[in-house]
Formats: C-alpha cells, structure tokens, sequence
C-alpha cells in the first residue's frame, strides 16, 4: 500500500486541469517512477496524487506539417528509443533515453518526467536542453510555449504553475535538421544508476565537412539543473574540424560549469570528467555527422 | 479507504476485482489473485523480483498502482506453466544451469528473459547482459542465468 490520501484518475488534459484546480496541493503522477519512490521513503507522506498514467493522448511521437517533432511528454524512454521518427531525426534522443536505469525503469519513465521533476541527472534532459526543445504547456488560461531554458528555475523547480501541464515536448527542424548528436553518460555502473557526468553534444558541419557550423552542448550534474556550456559552444563555431578543436572543447567547458561535491564525486572529478566527455563527445558528433579527423 | 473495480486480463484469464487504490500491482496480484510468484524486494524499482509484463512489455510491479491495471492483459510467472505443471523451456533452462540458488529474483528475471525471447531476435552476451540488467540477484553472480537465457535463446532460433 501507499501512503497517500486521495487519487484522482485524470480523463483527458483538460480534465488534468480542472482536477489540479479542485485540489492544488495534489501531486502530478505520470509514470510513478519518481513520485512513488519519494512515497515509499516517505516524503509525499499522505499526499493526494492526481494521475495522467491513462492520458494515452500524450504518448505519442509525431511530426507537425512544418516538420516540427512533437514528442508525448507521457512517451516512456523505451518507446522514444524505438520510435522511427526519433531514430531518424534526434536518434540522441534515444540513445540517451536508453541509459536511464534499468529496462523496467524506461517502461515506464517518461520524458516529460525527465525535465518536470527538474533534476540535473536525468539522462534525457541534457539532450532535450541540447536541442533547445520547446515545452508546450497546459493550464487553466489555455496553452502557452516556453523554451526548455526558461523552464528550468532551480534544483526540483520548473515552471508549472497551479493547474499547469506539459503537453508536448517540440524539437523544431532547424534543430534537428543535418545535426548529428552524441550522449555519453558516465556513473559507476553500466545499469541501474545516476549519472556521476550527462554530457549531450551535437554538430551541423558545413558542407565539405571540415569546419563546425553549429556545435551545441549540455551537461547534466555539472550544476544544479541541465545546463548549456555557451562560452564552450561560441569557442567552437566556427573552427575546423581538429584535434586542437577537440583540444579547445575540453578546456573551455570548464569556463561554464559549476559542478559540486556529493558523496557520488568530488567537484574535481567532476570537471576532470566534463573535459574529457567534451572531447570525446564533439568527436563522435563530428564522425557521426561524417566528418574526419 | 476508497475501492475500486479493476478488470484485467491475467494470464489469459478475464477478471475483476475490487482494490483499494493505494495498492500496488504487486499488492493486488499477491494478495487478490496469490500469485506469489511476484516478489516483495525492494519495493523501489531497483531489484525486478516484483517485475511482471503488461502488454508485452516488463514493469516492475510494486512500482506500478493497481487501478492502472484495468484493461491491462498481465503476465506473471505461473502463466508459464504448462496443463500438468510441466515447465517451460526457459525455466528448465534455469535449472539445468543451476541459475537459481534461494530463487528469490527467479521469476523477475524470467518474465524478463521472457520478453526477450519473445521478440525472436538473437542477442549478443553484452546485450543480454543489458537486458537482464534490471535484476539483482545476491546469489548466483549472474553467469549462469546469462547462460540459461543465452542458451534457451540459441534453442528457439534452432542454433543449438
């Protein structure tokens, strides 16, 4: 048994709405693999869950007409690894879905439960920051369309307000189109653990594959929400595709980070992983998208 | 507390019951329908003793509520069973490797080995190895339930 109070089963979004509106001190459950957890240590202790779990509606990957991906915030990370589209446009995406926990976990997990509950480890969220996604969000006032950056506000804080929900996670094509992305994830074990480092990096090349148009990364654990290494990112636009790029990326990504000590690594660790990730990430990125060092 | 009507389907059979909300599904199949094939571990999400497959896909049980059951076709251990208790290949596998000591994580780790063999694919150790990676087991050190899963797999493609 769990110790909440009262569930409500939500219908349909609006409904989510309306439910989140007649008892705002409710909790959103989606998939369970966070709420439930923090359950069973006792944290949301009599609470009253509201549950989306059956909102089918929101599970779906598809594609907008002008070649936008909508991504259900409810699709669990084993569906967005197998999902065609994901596997043609961000196969990133993906992949990084498929290093969270262990195969149960990503049956139920979702990406929207990834960013939601705004922790830095989540492995699809540097990704989903790396892609600067467009979050679609439902409330009481109708829809509105925030950027990813904006969404985060803080360790466990996003920017939901009461009655509000995320109903789409869009990857706009000019994002995706001729990128090619690499996620590497370090932890302790290969299954079933959270990332020490999430590192999620992207490229565009130019069109003799020799010079870095657009290089894009993010880190996950290397301050307290996902975050973009911008002055990394603005040192490599531009520059050739080289070792001493590789070199270049592995030091400025330090100028951006702000990783702390906890009893999973020290800061140091930390940075020493976050410039070795860098390297090894713009590398495979740059050979993904056919570029030769 | 609240109950609720829950209709599933459970090892091919169409039922019912009322539960209290607040169950797990590991509660309701162990305690509604004594399937105790379902283990109470961890009760986290991290050990698969409790996993079972809904759909044809493997949850972990004591992670998942029970009302979200309804409409759900639910597979446990004991659906593996043929009419006289005969065992399935991939149980027979356990034994005969010697893949169970205490048999704690046994049907977790079966049910997955289930939705593995299922998809008919052929997978390498280090994907096995992956796909199993959602059990613990205290016991065995693993190799020999990679090696009756490997082997039952080998079987079913008719490469052994």
């Amino acid at each position: 048994m769990y110790d909440f109070s009262a569930l409500y089963e939500a219908t349909s979004v609006q409904n989510a709405v309306e439910l989140m509106q007649a008892h705002p001190s409710a909790v959103l459950i989606a998939g369970g693999s966070d709420v439930l957890i923090k359950m069973r240590e006792g944290k949301l202790a009599g609470a009253e869950l509201i549950s989306i779990y059956k909102l089918d509606e929101l599970r779906e990957v598809t594609m907008d007409p002008d070649g936008t991906l909508r991504i259900g915030p409810m699709t669990s990370f084993s569906h967005a690894t197998k999902s065609q589209l994901v596997q043609q446009h961000i196969p990133v995406l993906g992949e990084s879905a498929d290093t969270a926990g262990g195969p149960q976990l990503r049956n139920i997990g979702t990406l929207g439960g990834n960013i939601c509950n705004g922790v830095t480890s989540a492995d699809t969220a540097s990704t989903q920051v790396a892609y600067d996604a467009m979050l679609e969000i439902t409330g009481p006032a109708g829809m509105r369309k925030i950027s990813i950056h904006d969404f985060y506000k803080g360790v466990g804080k996003v920017d939901l307000q009461p009655g509000e929900l995320l109903t789409a996670i869009l990857i706009p094509k000019e994002s995706y189109k001729n990128c090619y992305g690499y996620y590497l994830k370090y932890a302790m074990r290969n299954a079933m653990d959270i990332a020490t480092i999430g590192c999620s990096v992207n490229v565009v090349l130019s069109a003799d594959k020799k010079t870095i148009e657009r290089m894009r990364i993010s880190y996950g654990v290397a301050g307290p929400v996902p975050m973009r290494a911008r002055s990394a990112e603005a040192a490599v636009n531009g520059q050739p595709v080289s070792e001493a790029t590789i070199e270049l990326i592995g030091n400025a990504v330090l100028n951006d980070v702000n990783p702390r000590t906890s009893w999973r690594a020290s800061a140091e660790f930390r940075k020493q992983i976050i410039s070795e990730t860098a390297r090894r990430g713009l590398r495979a990125a740059v050979e993904r998208a056919g570029g030769v060092f | 507390m609240e109950k609720k009507l829950v209709k599933c389907n459970i090892n091919g059979k169409d039922v019912e019951t009322y539960v209290d909300v607040r169950a797990s599904l590991t509660d309701m199949l162990r305690n509604d329908y004594r399937l105790t094939s379902v283990k109470k571990g961890c009760e986290v999400g991290e050990c698969g003793a409790c996993n079972v497959i809904i759909d044809g896909e493997c949850y972990n049980s004591c992670i998942y509520l029970a009302v979200w059951a309804e409409g759900k076709r639910i597979q446990t251990l004991e659906s593996l069973l043929g009419p006289n208790g005969e065992l399935s290949d991939i149980q027979q596998a356990f034994v005969d490797e010697a893949a169970v000591q205490c048999g704690f994580c046994t049907p977790g780790f079966i049910m997955t080995a289930v939705e593995v063999l299922e998809t008919g694919k052929e997978y390498t150790r280090d994907e096995l190895r992956k796909r199993l990676s959602g059990h613990l087991c205290r016991c065995t050190g693993y190799e020999n339930i990679l090696n009756a899963v490997e082997k039952t797999m080998k079987k079913r493609l008719g490469k052994a």
